[in-house]
């Protein structure tokens, strides 16, 4: 195209400029010496310090992190075997139902999902006595629950575009179905059960509704903390943990990108280098 | 192809079912689903047309209580407080879903037409709000709208520079409104929207553009009934990706949504927690669902059928 798209380019920056001012304005503020949260008063690092003397920041952070790295784990086994069910058997006993319970969760309103699991909850200790006390693992089966459906639609969808071919050489050159799926299939939608465990992960350690149902006394998560004291206004230290997390969460996803990147580059150029030697 | 690869499916299927592994691949992910999932939401079912008790836990069937009780289905269709909890949320959630159509549409398109290597910074920024804190990010907004911020006290003065002496205010009443519910609704989901539109957009050829251009057509003419027609699927997927969460969303409306008329998500939460009227509750998030049927169906339908194609 001749002409440059100046419309176009003005929405864009306009755009960026909305995802972004919000949060530089939060980081500004982080660094604001007066007690209104709101209202400039000269620079200042206090709200870092009582941040990090703040030992419940700390222990809601150490929860959120166990929850989300065990719930983040059993959700992408759960959700790559449900993945590979839906990809490689095109006919088993209850497929529909199946297929519908995987997209239900995706879509149904996280309040719901939260009443629905904390009723279960309370009904299964009135019936069998268990769980006693919301808490821990409540929360964490509850997050296991709805994060495994978003493994399966980004294994499921891997795994309908991966070449079947590969497969198929390596049962005609006499694998076993064991071997195909760990040495073949596995592999093969690596980069998907990874990004899969990422989103899991993300999601659990972000989720505030569903958490608040499940949990029990004394199981403050981190978002559980901070929806407590947002719900009461704008404090000046909630203003420096997000500004750490986002500086943390950007680094981390910039580097994974640039190594990601990397990878990618690298495996263009072996490729190249390999057709080159069949020449 | 097609013929091959089903071949190739029995066989692999058959190969597990025989080992027991199949079993184990279905079985495990499809018994957690049943109980953790499905019977929840049998549960809800089930407690919508419950009587509520002053028991613990505080429900009851038959007895001295009707075994179907449909009191909180009627109230849906009586009780004011329903009616305009429905009315608010379809309106804010349709109000967002056209504002980040009107936005993330330019955006998508921009993004198809910047440089490669420019592209791929730009699509990480769009993504990367999405991974910091939705609780966060809707916090920022907290600060921004409050009445003593620099950015209220800027549109305030900008307000008061064009409206009569006598209309002039000290902070224009951002917090605690639709406004401030719909503006923060679009910018929490607005990446859901220009995702699936640059995907779109990104597959179509060029080359139609460039024969309309050379036929004579005006940009916005090539726009209009060659860009936008093609453009539709990746529409309907971005606005209900925005529309379907938007409409039962609970946290935006707690926090910078108008008490007065609360949307249905927060509605849910009271009756459940405050009111302790399970029942209630129930009735309310079934009749949520049904009102998202429709879309739902409309969007698998849509992702089925893109689903297809891939293959």
């Amino acid at each position: 195209m001749n002409r440059r798209p100046v419309f176009l380019i003005t929405v864009l920056c306009f755009g960026f400029a909305f995802f972004y001012i919000p949060i530089l304005s939060m980081m500004v503020y982080s660094f604001n010496g007066s007690r209104l949260a709101t209202v400039w008063g000269g620079f200042s690092t206090k709200w870092y310090v009582s941040l990090f003397s703040n030992k419940q920041v700390g222990a809601a952070l150490i929860l959120s992190l166990q929850i989300a790295l065990l719930s983040a784990t059993v959700a992408t086994i759960l959700g790559t075997m449900s993945g590979i069910a839906l990809a490689r058997f095109p006919k088993f006993r209850g497929r529909t139902l199946f297929s519908g319970l995987v997209t239900a969760p995706l879509i149904m309103p996280e309040v719901i999902t939260g009443i629905s699991s904390l009723m279960l909850f309370i009904l299964m200790a009135e019936w069998i006595g268990w769980p006693g006390q919301r808490g821990f693992t409540t929360i964490t089966l509850a997050h296991i629950t709805f994060s495994m459906v978003f493994v399966t639609t980004v294994v499921h969808s891997r795994m309908v575009q991966a070449d079947r071919a590969i497969e198929e050489a390596a049962m005609d050159l006499g694998s076993r179905p064991w071997q195909v799926m760990f040495d073949v299939t596995l592999p093969v939608i690596s980069p998907a059960i990874l990004s899969g465990w990422l989103l899991a992960f993300t999601i659990s350690l972000d989720d505030v509704v569903i958490t608040s149902f499940t949990t029990g006394p004394g199981n403050t998560t981190l978002p559980l903390l901070i929806w407590s004291k947002v719900k009461l206004g704008v404090t000046p230290d909630i203003n420096a943990l997000a500004t750490l997390t986002v500086i943390v969460v950007g680094t981390g996803v910039a580097l994974a990108g640039f190594i990601l990147n990397r990878a990618e580059k690298r495996r263009e150029a072996d490729r190249r280098l390999a057709y080159r030697a069949n020449d | 192809m097609k013929a091959r690869s089903t071949s190739h499916d029995g066989r692999f299927a058959r190969w597990f079912n025989r080992t027991g592994w199949a079993q184990l691949v279905i079985g495990l992910p499809y018994i957690w689903l049943v109980l953790l999932f499905l019977i929840p939401f049998l549960i809800v079912l089930a407690m919508s047309v419950a009587t509520r008790t002053p028991t613990a836990p505080p429900f009851g069937y038959g007895g001295e209580n009707p075994v179907i009780n449909l009191t909180g289905y009627a109230r849906l269709f009586t009780d004011d407080l329903y009616i305009r909890a429905f009315t608010t949320s379809v309106t804010n959630a349709a109000g967002a879903t056209v504002l980040c159509l009107l936005l993330g549409f330019p955006m998508a398109l921009a993004l198809t037409r910047v440089s490669t290597s420019w592209r791929q910074i730009l699509l990480m920024l769009v993504i990367l709000p999405f991974w910091t804190s939705f609780l966060l990010r809707v916090y920022a907004w907290m600060g921004l709208m409050g009445s003593n911020s620099w950015f209220n006290r800027m549109l305030t003065g900008w307000y008061n520079a064009v409206v009569p002496e006598e209309w002039a205010l000290r902070a224009l009443p951002l917090m605690h409104s639709n406004f401030a519910v719909v503006l923060v609704t679009v910018y929490t989901y607005l990446p859901f929207m220009i995702l699936p539109l640059y995907a779109n957009l990104e597959r179509l050829d060029p080359v139609l553009d460039e024969a309309a251009m050379d036929l004579g057509s005006r940009p916005l003419r090539v726009f209009w009934d060659i860009t936008l027609p093609q453009s539709i699927p990746g529409i309907i997927a971005g606005g209900l990706l925005v529309f379907i969460p938007a409409a039962g969303e609970l946290v935006i409306p707690t926090l910078v949504g108008d008490a007065g008329s609360p949307m249905i998500g927060r509605v849910i939460a009271d009756e459940f927690s405050s009111a302790r009227d399970w029942p209630m509750a129930s009735s309310v998030a079934v009749a949520l669902l049904v009102l998202m049927v429709g879309p739902m169906m409309i969007y698998s339908h849509y992702q089925s059928r893109s689903d297809g194609g891939a293959r």
